[in-house]
């Protein structure tokens, strides 16, 4: 009854997600064992076998594996799911995309997107958005799961020391090639992890505006969202976006300033700790969600909000 | 070339979902329905790809109860030049949707097929992947921007990291990012017009596939609700109720 987690690395470092997939996948089976395939990666698998959730590790090494294309990685992880019973990664661009391949290839009817484990056939997964949470049972024998990483805490990176085991390499199909990656490079913490996010809506009128929202970020060490409204607006790239179609977040703070609070955005973020909303419609929905709401007008809210940030002295770093 | 895309009616992003109380699922009675916001994106580009002279012919194909056939004529309306309507009165889980459309790659043979990466209601964002796993085609998943090639499909696809870019051979499964495009309008005479445009029908059961559910719904609930905050008059007293009552500064 041993599950089969995929590791989402870049060769060279685990991926911090992979440690809350640890943790979510431990829930299904305490026998939890790693795949980790790239090129060069032996870094990497010395980190995967420090995690003490961690039971085992399998190294598949290969130039084919580098940039983890779904044509190349799916066979492999169909190959060694043989031994398995459940197989395991985070709902994220990694996971999303090369297992449901692995699913189809194994003729097993995927489980999307979970946010906690009932039971190992059982799982909850939010649907619409958010708006509703389905308990869900899987009747294949082998089950194909993705886990919403911020639904579960990262597991312990130290201590453990799992065994190492080489595995052969699969043929691939040379049907796709990477040609390129640009990374969104940033001095702030990122999106998904931070514990404080600071984002921006329509209601910043540009991306000139959104100097106002990174100050603040700045000054909190805070991550900088989006709503898609000023995504689509052109004030900011889509890598900032909060939302149904960005990403989810779940930090100790999220400060929501000129966002109405359209339904896709709330789905991104309203399991957050504290919400701040500053918003001069005072019916905006985002208040709906707040625990604090602010009805002011943000660009004078905003400078008076660094202002008192700047006398306080606790902010951590 | 030849374009399949495929689009799902699901309910309007608009609407706020309900809950139905006995927790079999959500109310869709009376409820506005439309094509999945992605769909569109992938329609629109579709047709913008044979605008451009690249593409031939593009056929709009969806599964689901007759209704399903608005969602069609939508894609006629702005553009394809056919539909498929495969009938279905039940839910299909993606693995079943993806052999089925499946059975309509190897009867119509495009060069590629595309699709949203995701529905929003059962936000599964798998059946692009299987029915690129099935017929053992390439895939782009979250797909920004489309280059098409001669044997070749150049995508930009939006990841987590940023953006990555990827050659994927011909016949190749493309799912579509919001991005990718602003879907048009249908006018009100190509609307008439679409009336007009083949569309033939099928029922899902006899395509000889298994459409047999694997995952079974025990039951659908609300999320647990937050409760209701406060309003604060100023920023000096958000800042003091931050670092003293909340204790996140």
């Amino acid at each position: 009854m041993s599950v089969l987690l995929i590791a989402e690395h870049d060769n060279s470092k685990l991926k911090p997600f992979t440690l809350n997939a640890i943790t979510a996948a431990s829930k299904i089976d305490s026998d939890v064992h790693v795949l980790v395939a790239g090129a060069n990666c032996e870094n990497v698998t010395k980190e995967v076998a420090s995690v003490p959730l961690v039971k085992k590790v399998l190294w598949c090494d290969s130039p084919n594996y580098q940039n983890y294309l779904p044509e190349n990685l799916a066979p492999l992880v169909t190959k060694t799911a043989e031994k398995y019973d459940h197989i395991v990664a985070s709902a994220n661009t990694f996971g999303k995309n090369f297992m449901p391949r692995v699913a189809a290839a194994l003729d097993i009817s995927q489980v999307s997107d979970i946010i906690k484990v009932s039971s190992p056939d059982t799982f909850i997964r939010p649907i619409y958005a958010g708006n509703a949470f389905a308990t869900v049972k899987s009747n294949d024998k082998k089950k194909c799961v993705t886990i919403r990483p911020t639904s579960f805490d990262p597991a312990e990176k130290t201590g453990g020391s799992a065994q190492v085991e080489k595995i052969e390499a699969v043929d691939v199909p040379n049907s796709s090639k990477f040609i390129k990656r640009e990374e969104t490079k940033s001095e702030r913490p990122e999106l998904g992890t931070a514990r404080i996010v600071v984002s921006g809506g329509r209601g910043l009128e540009s991306g000139e505006n959104f100097k106002l929202i990174t100050d603040i970020a700045d000054k909190l060490n805070a991550a900088v969202g989006a709503s898609r409204a000023a995504v689509d607006a052109g004030y900011i790239s889509n890598d900032h976006q909060v939302g149904q179609t960005g990403k989810v977040v779940v930090p100790d703070l999220y400060i929501a300033v000129g966002i109405s609070g359209a339904i896709q955005h709330l789905a991104g973020m309203k399991e957050s700790k504290i919400i701040v909303a500053i918003n001069k419609d005072g019916e905006a929905p985002i208040f709906s969600v707040a625990d604090y709401g602010l009805e002011a007008d943000l660009f004078k809210a905003l400078p008076e909000f660094l202002a008192e940030l700047n006398k306080l002295n606790t902010i951590q770093k | 070339m030849k374009i399949l895309v495929a689009v799902k009616r699901v309910i309007d992003y608009n609407v706020q979902i309900r809950v139905k109380e006995d927790g079999s699922g959500v109310h869709t009675d009376n409820v506005k329905m439309s094509t999945n916001p992605p769909d569109d994106n992938a329609v629109e580009e579709s047709v913008k790809l044979k605008e451009s002279g690249k593409v031939k012919e593009v056929v709009a194909i969806s599964i689901g109860e007759d209704k399903a056939q608005e969602t069609i004529r939508k894609a006629l309306a702005v553009g394809a030049d056919k539909g498929i309507h495969v009938k279905a009165d039940n839910y299909i889980e993606p693995l079943g949707i993806a052999k089925i459309l499946k059975k309509i790659v190897e009867k119509e043979k495009p060069d590629m097929v595309f699709l949203g990466k995701q529905a929003i209601d059962d936000d599964c964002n798998q059946t692009g992947q299987m029915l690129a796993a099935m017929l053992n085609w390439p895939q782009a998943t979250f797909t920004s921007k489309v280059n098409l090639k001669e044997k070749s499909v150049e995508i930009v696809r939006e990841i987590d990291e940023g953006l990555e870019t990827i050659e994927v051979n011909l016949p190749a499964v493309v799912s579509c990012d919001l991005r990718l495009n602003e879907p048009r309008f249908a006018s009100l005479p190509n609307i008439m017009k679409a009336k007009k445009k083949p569309m033939e029908q099928i029922n899902a059961k006899d395509l000889g596939v298994d459409l047999t559910n694997r995952i079974q719904q025990i039951k659908v609930e609300e999320p647990p609700k937050r409760k209701a905050g406060i309003k604060v008059a100023n920023v000096a007293e958000l800042v003091s109720k931050l670092k003293n009552e909340a204790k996140v500064l």
